[in-house]
């Protein structure tokens, strides 16, 4: 039945392998179908979907659509919902950035408690690229060192603005009223100039945005303390996130039934069912689809509820079309958080691999010794490095 | 605590040949745990692979995987594995050649 309807009439078209019926996820009025990726080996009689990269290399696109200073759109299409997913996770949670994470309290006169001003102090995202960092390791008994740690002070007191004459019922003047991000000053120790300023002159660590009002201070109060910056993960806690956010959606589909075309005195109510743009009336009423523009339909499912629309159109998404939408929030420009993710992930991988082949060298030892020595304390069978 | 957790973890009830097995994996989450999943499944020789993250405050997962013809499990993840990393440098180098031929919008973001 799918394959009735067509996205015919638009310029510059999908490709063709887009409206592969098995591709698409099917939107209804009150639910959705079809959800699931189904090509696997063995589902298909005579099929074969086992992985082969060769094949992977040829349907894999990826397009960067829009990018800015601060954010990027861009489509990953013909992967499986679990590895686009990977990366939006990694991206949120698993990419490193230093945050100030310790603070050292001297003096804080202000309204603002110190627990509460600190945990402000370690959302201030900061522009150091964290690739120049290592993680302070809790085994090696949490040493601090020029390696791990960025050390900055903020020491600021307020006081009235007695400079020049005040007119009566003009509002009071004071020096240091707001405490920013932009007062906090980096404190270099050891290596950390050299190596930090490599690349630009004039670069100095501090907060990406300078305007961050952290606390208030009246006359006499004053706020006297030291912040010690170290790197993290976004999984441990969010001010280690180097995005704001990190998602992605299906790429819509519309899909007109050329055997029941919608009447032209009904083509500008139908129109309106669809976000701007996506449906185009031609001169005699007749109606088609955007093509370029069908990827900003918000799915709304409006032409649902008119029943003069039955069987004219057909609301899907494209299972494995993924148009990410990722804003930096933090050292990163926008365009090298993916890379910075799949690092990640190849590291994870790495990682699990090296475990993996030594518990291999563990099994063959083992199975040469007559099956001995299985299970250990908990009664679980443990093999490791023979 | 005596010593580090390791990283992967046979459980109780695995078959001697490994032919069917529970990975323990630790330090994962379904970040890997979905993604290896469907690399396994996309294996023919795997009969079944599932897992779970067994309790949200436990911070490892479970793999189960069995194979046919009594073929070892662990070979299986071995291999997914490497296609999963094959995987990752395909992605970014068409990610970065797309990012070279600047065929984007570039747009001003006020902030």
């Amino acid at each position: 039945m799918a394959s009735t309807f067509s996205a015919h009439a638009g310029p510059s078209s999908l490709p063709s392998s887009a409206l592969n019926p098995r591709r698409h996820v099917n939107v209804h009025a009150e639910h959705v179908s079809d959800v699931s990726n189904t090509e696997y080996p063995g589902h298909y009689p005579g099929e074969d979907h086992s992985w082969n990269l060769a094949k992977f290399e040829k349907s894999l696109r990826v397009e960067v659509q829009r990018l800015s200073q601060r954010s990027i759109e861009f489509d990953l299409v013909g992967v499986d919902a679990s590895i686009a997913n990977a990366f939006r996770r990694i991206m949120i949670a698993e990419v490193p950035t230093m945050a100030i994470e310790r603070v050292y309290v001297y003096n804080n006169t202000s309204v603002i408690h110190d627990e509460v001003l600190a945990h402000r102090l370690g959302l201030v995202p900061l522009d150091v690229n964290p690739r120049l960092f290592e993680f302070v390791h809790e085994d090696k008994e949490g040493k601090l060192t020029d390696r791990n740690t960025l050390v900055f002070s903020l020491d600021v007191t307020c006081e009235a603005d007695k400079s020049g004459p005040r007119e009566k019922g003009a509002p009071r003047r004071y020096i240091n009223e707001y405490v920013t991000s932009g007062d906090l000053i980096f404190r270099p120790a050891g290596e950390q100039v050299s190596v930090l300023s490599e690349g630009s002159a004039n670069y100095s660590p501090g907060p990406t945005n300078k305007n961050i009002v952290l606390a208030k201070l009246r006359p006499g109060q004053q706020i006297e303390m030291e912040l010690h910056a170290v790197k993290g993960v976004g999984k441990e806690h969010a001010k280690w996130s180097p995005v704001a956010t990190a998602s992605y959606r299906l790429h819509p589909l519309i899909l007109l039934n050329p055997s029941k075309p919608v009447p032209p005195h009904l083509a500008e109510k139908f129109a309106r069912c669809f976000s701007p743009g996506v449906v185009q009336i031609g001169s005699n009423g007749e109606v088609s689809i955007d093509q370029r523009a069908m990827r900003k339909e918000s799915m709304s499912r409006e032409v649902f509820r008119h029943k003069e629309f039955e069987g004219c159109v057909q609301l899907k998404r494209i299972r494995d079309w993924f148009i990410y939408t990722v804003e930096s929030e933090g050292p990163h420009p926008p365009q090298e958080l993916l890379p910075e993710a799949i690092q990640v992930m190849r590291s994870k991988i790495a990682d699990i691999r090296r475990a993996a082949e030594a518990l291999l060298a563990g099994a063959d030892g083992e199975q040469e010794g007559a099956g001995q020595g299985q299970g250990d304390g908990d009664g679980d069978v443990s093999m490791r490095d023979a | 605590m005596a010593e580090a957790t390791p990283k992967i973890k046979i459980l109780k009830g695995a078959e001697p040949d490994l032919s069917a097995a529970t990975y323990q994996i630790y330090d994962e989450s379904h970040t890997i745990g979905n993604a290896l999943r469907w690399m396994l499944m996309k294996n023919p020789k795997v009969e079944f692979c599932g897992y779970s993250v067994p309790h949200p405050s436990e911070n490892h997962i479970h793999m189960r995987i069995q194979m046919y013809d009594n073929l070892s499990s662990l070979t299986a993840l071995l291999t997914a594995l490497s296609d999963l990393d094959d995987l990752c440098v395909t992605i970014d180098e068409a990610y970065n050649k797309s990012l070279r031929e600047g065929k984007y919008e570039r747009w001003d973001e006020k902030s």
